[in-house]
């Protein structure tokens, strides 16, 4: 595993907001092409993490390394470079609320100099039928959408440039579990058909077990352990361990399980 | 699929087998110049597009082949080769999830079309007349029903919306009037000085400003402050989905939001009309002081035996009407808010051009009836 290409390198991160120090000597690898699932406690630091590899949270120590360009000597040019390759998606998909689904999903690619403005168009409806919204959600405000379609919309618009990394922030979050397991497939099916690599902050143990190639633990102020679902199971840890020993979490390894059976057949 | 940032693309003409190779990088940065390539290939002898020595290919690039149909709109019979797994996997999904363009409605443009919105915008300008009336209704009817169960009355809550609309609304009210009376008594006397009438301008000054400037004024001015503040604060518990909470605890919004607050301004604004009657002779008086010689004791003489009282009733009549005015055009817009923030800014704009409309409306209605009945 370890020749395979690192895409984001987290080396020494401390962030540390007046005496409340949430991250201390983390380090993280994250590779090409692969889906990474965080997941923590609450107040662990998971949303913090992802924001502080886009730039959003500027850490107090260490260095934030991301397509091999490091994040904080860059210059405003590399910068912006670096943040056309790669798409965020937001908890509650964080769409302008005063445009249309179809022109949120633009507003990347108007940065492009001559993109045709009917190609633009026809990109965004694309997009927004990619993350598997109707044609006609593309003239909606989002305030006429339900969560689980904001929720789409963000990511459609996160995919606009086809970037080679998006961040997830709890994408399953407040959806219904039909309407979870969908985004779970969605992500994976995306990732495999336009070669992305996926940091994926969440609670869902669902989502961990249908979409995630690995996972890491965010605990006592760094990334406890990484590893594959089967990892996390023999990790010794009481925090790891009641996480993916607890009833949920026996709940979804079973249901995992028979999806993977099902899927054999 | 290389991540660099490549922005040259280029096609090589279709050779003896009829194939034609891409070079370069077919991304959402070339696209639009690719596009025009590709659609001006010529159907005919093209018969396969091959993709061997493409650097990159993204949505938008494989969008392009994918729908790379000739100008009729017939299929057009070409294969594409020398994919990669990853542009086969690529071309695959966005083949699949190609948008089914549905056809907007054709926009009618024709005079029946014209009346028909116009009959639209009329009917809703019905619908919301209605609606304010209904509210008004609401809060009569919640009004009587505090007075029959007083314990269910949120005084408290009266006396901090009497504080708000009225006693903080002091100061811009007289000083507001208190200016007018100014400027009246100044132009006043520049005019009535040429027929030597100059002691009219007391009676001008008393009239103006106790008929109609005192309470329009003031009932506009509490219009652009307190309904923008009741559609604001309804508004925000309407967006946070307060007032349902409200309702599913069994509390009645009516009862608790709109009763305090209405009657509020119901006992203030004519108290607040009142302090900008004195406010606006005061305003005169020293004015005709200053600028006419015409000294308070004789300004009060003149006032006093020249000006009916009725004049001051005439004004504080309709005070009470305002208020309802104000009161039920700002709650109703705060309960119209939607669960956006945009929509509480364009309601509580709304709000505020509404009242003062319908305050402007209302007082030359009362023009009217008061001349029809000669007071």
């Amino acid at each position: 595993m370890t020749d395979r290409e690192i895409v984001i390198r987290l080396r020494g991160i401390r962030n540390q907001f007046g005496s409340q120090v949430v991250h201390d000597d983390l380090d993280l690898d994250v590779y090409r092409g692969e889906i990474l699932g965080v997941v923590g406690g609450s107040g662990s630091g998971k949303s913090v993490l992802l924001r502080t590899i886009v730039g959003l949270q500027t850490p107090n120590e260490g260095s934030v390394e991301v397509l091999d360009t490091d994040l904080l000597s860059a210059d405003d040019d590399t910068r912006q470079t670096l943040e056309n390759r790669w798409g965020v998606m937001f908890q509650d998909g964080a769409l302008f609320s005063s445009l249309t689904v179809r022109e949120n999903v633009e507003v990347p690619m108007r940065g492009i100099k001559g993109l045709d403005p009917q190609i633009r168009r026809d990109l965004a409806d694309l997009k927004i039928s990619m993350v598997g919204l109707q044609y006609s959600a593309g003239d909606k405000y989002p305030s006429e959408l339900s969560g689980g379609m904001r929720k789409r919309a963000g990511l459609a618009r996160a995919l606009a440039l086809d970037p080679d990394i998006v961040f997830l922030d709890e994408p399953t979050a407040g959806l219904d579990p039909i309407g979870a397991t969908g985004f779970d497939e969605l992500i994976r099916n995306l990732s495999q058909s336009m070669g992305l690599t996926v940091f994926l902050v969440t609670h869902d143990l669902d989502t961990l077990h249908a979409t995630c190639d690995r996972i890491a633990v965010l605990a006592e102020r760094k990334v406890l352990v990484t590893g594959t679902m089967k990892d996390m199971l023999e990790v010794d840890h009481p925090w790891v361990h009641e996480y993916f020993h607890g009833p949920r979490a026996r709940a979804a390894a079973s249901e995992g399980s028979a999806k993977a059976d099902r899927k054999g057949d | 699929m290389s991540g660099e940032d490549a922005t040259e693309f280029s096609l090589e003409p279709a050779d003896d087998g009829g194939t034609v190779h891409l070079f370069g990088a077919l991304t959402v940065r070339t696209v639009t110049a690719a596009r025009e390539k590709l659609q001006a290939l010529d159907p005919e002898t093209v018969t396969c597009i091959d993709l061997s020595s493409l650097t990159r290919l993204d949505t938008a690039g494989a969008w392009a082949l994918v729908t790379l149909k000739p100008g009729d709109g017939s299929e057009r019979g070409f294969e594409i080769t020398g994919a990669s797994d990853k542009a086969q996997s690529l071309l695959r999904s966005v083949e699949k999830a190609l948008p089914e363009p549905e056809t907007p409605p054709p926009q009618d443009t024709s005079l029946v079309a014209w009346l028909e919105r116009f009959g639209r915008k009329v009917h809703a300008g019905g619908l919301f007349l209605q609606a304010l009336t209904g509210f008004l209704g609401i809060f009569l009817h919640r009004f009587a029903r505090s007075l029959l169960h007083p314990s269910k009355f949120r005084l408290t809550s009266l006396v901090h919306h009497c504080e708000e609309v009225g006693y903080k609304a002091v100061p811009i009210v007289a000083l507001m009037s208190f200016l007018i009376g100014v400027v009246l008594a100044f132009q006043g006397a520049t005019q009535l000085r040429q027929f030597g009438a100059e002691v009219f301008v007391v009676d001008l000054i008393a009239i103006s400003i106790l008929r109609e400037l005192g309470i329009l004024l003031t009932a506009i001015i509490v219009a652009g402050r307190t309904a923008s503040a009741f559609t604001a604060a309804i508004g925000s518990m309407k967006m946070r989905e307060e007032i349902d909470a409200m309702r599913t605890l069994g509390l009645d919004p009516g009862l608790n939001l709109f009763v305090p607050r209405i009657l509020a301004l119901l006992i203030m604004l004519p108290i607040l009309g009142l302090i900008a009657n004195v406010a606006g002779l005061f305003g005169g008086a020293l004015m005709a002081w200053i600028d006419l010689d015409i000294s308070p004791a004789m300004f009060m003489t003149r006032l006093i035996e020249g000006t009916s009282v009725d004049h001051v009733f005439v004004g504080l009549v309709k005070a009470p009407v305002f208020a309802l005015i104000i009161g039920v055009v700002g709650c109703h817009a705060g309960m119209q808010v939607q669960g956006n923030a945009e929509s509480l800014g364009r309601m509580t704009s709304n709000a505020v051009v509404t009242a003062i409309f319908a305050v402007i409306v209302a007082d030359a209605v009362f023009s009217i009836f008061f001349a029809r009945i000669g007071i």
